[in-house]
């Protein structure tokens, strides 16, 4: 484990937390905002505006997830500070407010009574004083246990199981053995091997937590479905590459969480974590949803494996591309930070794979951008529960 | 070159990782988890990533991968065949 460092350099923010990147966000309430944020972030170069299609009409626990992703997105110490623009003013007031809890700079801005037009000037001139004033932030030597890592797989094939996967696995395993703060989810994607993770779980109660939210899903998808779900798990691009069945797909995605973590807690949809260690989340499956829902819980660096080759990125959180399929790495490079396709030739054990990853990790946290970030990617989408009132 | 990999010595499907295997390859097999090799003949054209049999398989076996069930037989499967969506199905949902 020559790779592992002590140390990376970071954005230490006013209540603690450790970033990686600095951004000034102008992030909407709801859907209306959306041209207004857009304005703004097209007027201040170098602000970065997260529009998004909800955000009306909505209510109880659909409601509470709206209000915990934009605040926990606001909150991330990927951010350095936050610009919020909503049609009405108290809803937007909540976000500002929930946000400025955690000591970052953020202001409001409601459309009603005021127009687009002098909204954005108003909400341009608060970007611009908090572009500056971040432009001045300094990275600083922090401890590798101050850093947040999460996972999430996605246009899987059967190489992420005997490849990518398990590479995540191993950096996990020397990730957890350091103090970090680390999660998975995808919760119906676990289904054929839910008793591995079961038996994973630190205790009993970890372990009802566990079962509980899996067995609440189980049932979402016995409500809805008009078949076994073959046409939508495995996704055809999984059946493409050679996935056959959802537990096939699940006992590769579960390669994720290594072989000596243990899960030690379990969180709800973008619910924090409140101590290092390996945490389940429970998620949706899709890709853009369940990175958005870890960036809102607080993590800042994202390992993101892949087979057939997945193109996602977030706004805020840098997603890692780790491939083992030499066709994808081959026809799709830009998009692959990390080729692992060696494990499948035995030019590369699993120890080297997993060090590589870090590697790449310690570079992506200290500054490098992503191939996901290099290329514009910045899928933001809202997990939603239900209809709209 | 491996020609395909499985990872428990029980499975009784690998997954293809390289191009262009075709009918009448002998093909190299790589044991994830023995770190040694093993080889079987093909006897169908298999698309990369797609799985080999690596035994013959009747109607209702159950698929081993992992070690673990990953799914039952829905059509016979002699060993070196293509094993996919056409002869095996989920035994979930």
């Amino acid at each position: 484990m020559h790779i592992m460092k002590n140390t990376f350099w970071g954005y230490r923010r006013e209540n603690g937390r450790v970033g990686v990147r600095n951004h000034v966000i102008v992030l909407p309430v709801d859907d209306l905002s959306n041209a207004a944020c857009e304005a703004v972030a097209n007027n201040i170069k170098g602000t970065l505006a997260i529009p998004h299609p909800y955000g009306r009409l909505q209510f109880g626990a659909d409601l509470e997830l709206h209000f915990r992703t934009l605040i926990g997105t606001g909150a991330n110490p990927n951010v350095a500070a936050v610009v919020v623009i909503g049609i009405e003013e108290q809803w937007t007031k909540k976000i500002v407010d929930a946000i400025a809890a955690t000591g970052k700079p953020v202001t409001g801005f409601g459309i009603e009574l005021h127009g687009d037009h002098d909204t954005i000037m108003r909400a341009s001139k608060a970007a611009k004083e908090y572009l500056q004033a971040a432009s001045e932030l300094h990275r600083v030597e922090c401890k590798l246990d101050e850093l947040w890592v999460s996972t999430k797989c996605g246009e899987s094939d059967t190489t992420s199981g005997c490849g990518s996967n398990p590479t995540v696995g191993d950096a996990f395993d020397k990730l957890y053995a350091a103090g970090c703060t680390l999660v998975f989810g995808e919760t119906t994607e676990l289904t054929g091997g839910e008793q591995i993770v079961a038996a994973r779980c630190r205790d009993d109660r970890v372990r009802a937590d566990f079962m509980r939210m899996f067995d609440r899903y189980q049932e979402v998808i016995n409500r809805h479905k008009t078949s076994d779900l073959s046409d939508s798990q495995p996704t055809k691009g999984n059946i493409a590459g050679g996935l056959t069945t959802i537990e096939e797909k699940a006992l590769g995605n579960i390669q994720k969480i290594g072989k000596k973590c243990v899960v030690d807690g379990v969180l709800d949809k973008a619910e924090m974590p409140t101590s290092p260690g390996l945490w389940f989340m429970d998620s949706s499956s899709a890709a853009a949803e369940m990175v958005t829902l870890c960036a809102a819980s607080g993590y800042v660096v994202h390992f993101f494996p892949t087979g057939q080759g997945n193109v996602i990125g977030n706004p805020i959180l840098p997603v890692i591309k780790i491939c083992a399929n030499p066709r994808t790495v081959r026809t799709m490079s830009e998009h692959i930070d990390v080729d692992t396709s060696g494990l499948l030739q035995r030019e590369l054990t699993m120890d080297q794979a997993g060090d590589k990853l870090l590697d790449m990790m310690f570079r992506t946290a200290n500054g490098r951008l992503t191939s996901a970030e290099a290329l514009g990617h910045r899928e933001f989408v809202l997990t939603r529960l239900y209809e709209s009132a | 070159m491996i020609h395909c990999v499985l990872h428990d010595p029980a499975d009784a499907v690998a997954v293809v990782v390289v191009e262009g295997v075709t009918a009448g390859t002998t093909l190299t097999g790589l044991i994830l988890d023995e770190d040694r090799t093993i080889t079987l003949p093909c006897v169908q054209d298999i698309p990369i990533g797609h799985k080999v049999a690596l035994r013959d398989l009747a109607v209702g076996d159950t698929v081993i991968k992992y070690g673990i069930d990953i799914g039952r037989v829905v059509q016979p499967i002699a060993r070196g065949q293509h094993a996919h969506v056409h002869n095996i199905r989920t035994k979930r949902w």
